[in-house]
């Protein structure tokens, strides 16, 4: 039949998280459509028609998706649910929240975060915090998705698809939004930079936080921490990666006063190039860990800050 | 109003798992197996809002083997007033929990459910949501804070980027993270009254539901380990290296 994706975006933008899950659709059933629900999210439409692989883009133009509210966005979903045989969302905060909802509607199990499409009706996913891979297969019948989108590679902007735009499918009125607060960074996001530096209990302060900062200008990386770090006040809970917290695989991960954990392992092993740089020479995270540096960080990363502006950073 | 909070039994949050050698799961035998983290942050906050007067009754429900009365006492001995075990062996999916969670609240009306928002387990993150959508109600995942009002729950919520609070109407399912608070430890005095706290006993049967697995699990397999790297001596060469290789 057909694969629907459910566009991640924040109104203006598309988030690369929707590209990625366009890819992981393609392998289950096609034709791809994607379905944008937003609130004057024109842009966001525009860039899913671009997407290759996908035939048609479906528009939801209504100010009840703006903050993509669960009890909204799973109705207009459950709404076009009938001309799909699979159901895929990023497992973002967003796709984790409204899924289930269309899945318990449809009275069909979801598969959560699949990193890897065996067969249309096997995937891989992660359980115990990714320290075992369960293969599991679907019943015949429709399927809903979300997809741990750093295990896909991203969809390319070389389609052009058509854009049908539809009005909403109504609201029961028992939610709201009322307020967000976002952190603000001029950085890249965690889960979509090309290079992560995150720092964890060894920083000591969230002072010392800024010194990660002066390094991820220079390298045009995010900043993270591990759980320790959060829960010490550090840095918000928007920072951690791990299990509980983001699931990142950037192209290199500078790991900074972090022991690794298998919670905050179990939130970054999948990157290209791991740097370390901690004390503890037994630390665990040297045991993944391409390059380890065993040294006080208080002195490696002011060095390191000088050495990449010698080299023109 | 009551509160209902189901809590799962998992293996010990500390305990390395292992992967079955047969593939078929992994190994729970002699494992220490405990309530799941983010239920008894569930349990917790229920149990402060029967302090505040908000609540009137906290019921811990668990679905699983004979031994999730453990579980429920655990719940009973933070507060909570009374258990319902509903007793299953073998794996039970998300939708086949909530579809026995519908029901209980059926009976019970709660004004509010609070669920974990993932097992540590099988890491589903859904039974929440699940219920929410089986009864009809609204659904406040990720709880960072809960604010009660009279007959809504103004909840923050922790999203990718930060912060969101969304206003939900009464009844309503609320699903707990990390930070909503911490958790007690039941002191002495509280683990004996507990005992004698009652469990009601329940089979799916007896809500009608079929829990027979949908998902069929074809193997259980370690992940692909990662090899240890190499160690540098300074920030120089650690810096050459990551250009070598293209990194930076």
């Amino acid at each position: 039949m057909a694969s629907l994706v459910i566009a991640e975006h924040d109104g203006k933008v598309l988030k690369d998280s929707t590209n990625k899950t366009v890819t992981a659709a393609a392998q289950v059933s096609t034709p791809v459509h994607v379905l944008v629900a937003g609130s004057g999210a024109d842009a966001v439409a525009q860039a899913a028609s671009k997407l290759a692989g996908v035939e048609k883009v479906i528009y939801a133009d209504d100010a009840i998706y703006a903050k993509l509210v669960a009890e909204p966005v799973a109705k207009l979903i459950l709404s076009l649910a009938d001309k799909y045989d699979a159901i895929l969302a990023p497992a973002t905060t967003n796709g984790k929240n409204y899924m289930p909802r269309v899945a318990a509607t449809l009275d069909v199990p979801q598969i959560s975060e699949i990193l890897k499409v065996d067969s249309p009706d096997t995937f891989e996913r992660p359980i115990y915090a990714g320290n075992a891979i369960a293969t599991v297969q679907a019943a015949p019948g429709k399927k809903v998705i979300t997809v741990r989108t750093t295990a896909f590679k991203p969809a390319e902007a070389t389609g052009s698809a058509s854009v049908e735009k539809i009005g909403g499918a109504g609201d029961d009125g028992i939610s709201k939004f009322m307020s967000e607060e976002l952190s603000k960074s001029e950085r890249p996001e965690l889960t979509s930079a090309k290079i992560v530096i995150s720092g964890g209990r060894g920083m000591q302060s969230g002072e010392n936080f800024h010194m990660l900062d002066k390094i991820a200008d220079k390298l045009h990386a995010a900043v993270g921490a591990s759980r320790a770090a959060v829960d010490a006040g550090f840095v918000p809970n928007d920072y951690q990666v791990g299990q509980t917290g983001k699931v990142v695989a950037p192209e290199l991960y500078i790991a900074v006063g972090i022991s690794g954990a298998i919670q905050h392992l179990a939130g970054m092993k999948d990157s290209k190039v791991i740097a370390a740089i901690n004390k503890d020479e037994e630390a665990p995270i040297f045991q993944v860990a391409d390059f380890g540096l065993v040294a006080d960080l208080f002195k490696a990363i002011p060095e390191m800050d000088e050495e990449l502006t010698k080299l023109g950073y | 109003m009551k509160v209902i909070v189901p809590v799962k039994r998992v293996i010990d949050y500390n305990v390395k798992v292992r992967v079955k050698a047969d593939q078929t799961g992994v190994d729970l035998a002699n494992v220490k197996m405990s309530m799941n983290p983010f239920d008894e942050i569930s349990v917790e906050e229920a149990i402060r809002l029967k302090e505040k007067g908000k609540a009137t009754e906290v019921i811990a429900v668990s679905i699983g083997p004979q031994q999730a009365s453990e579980t429920i006492r655990t719940a009973l001995a933070m507060g909570a007033d009374r258990g319902i075990l509903v007793k299953t062996d073998g794996e039970v999916e998300p939708l086949a929990v909530a579809k026995i969670l519908k029901a209980i609240c059926e009976a019970e009306q709660p004004g509010l459910v609070i669920t974990g928002k993932q097992a540590i387990d099988d890491d589903s993150n859904q039974t929440g949501q699940m219920l929410a959508a089986l009864l009809g109600w609204p659904q406040a995942t990720f709880a960072h804070k809960l604010e009660l009002g009279d007959g809504k729950a103004d909840i923050e919520r922790e999203i990718d980027g930060g912060l969101q609070t969304v206003e939900v109407k009464l009844p309503a399912v609320m699903t707990t993270d990390l930070r909503l608070n911490e958790p007690r430890y039941a002191s002495l005095p509280n683990i004996m009254k507990a005992k004698k706290k009652p469990i009601d006993e329940k089979t799916p049967a007896d809500y009608g539901v079929d829990v027979t697995p949908r998902l069929k699990t074809l193997k259980v397999t370690e992940p692909p380990k990662r090899q240890a790297g190499i160690k540098v001596k300074s920030v120089s060469e650690l810096l050459a290296k990551l250009k070598e290789v293209g990194a930076i």
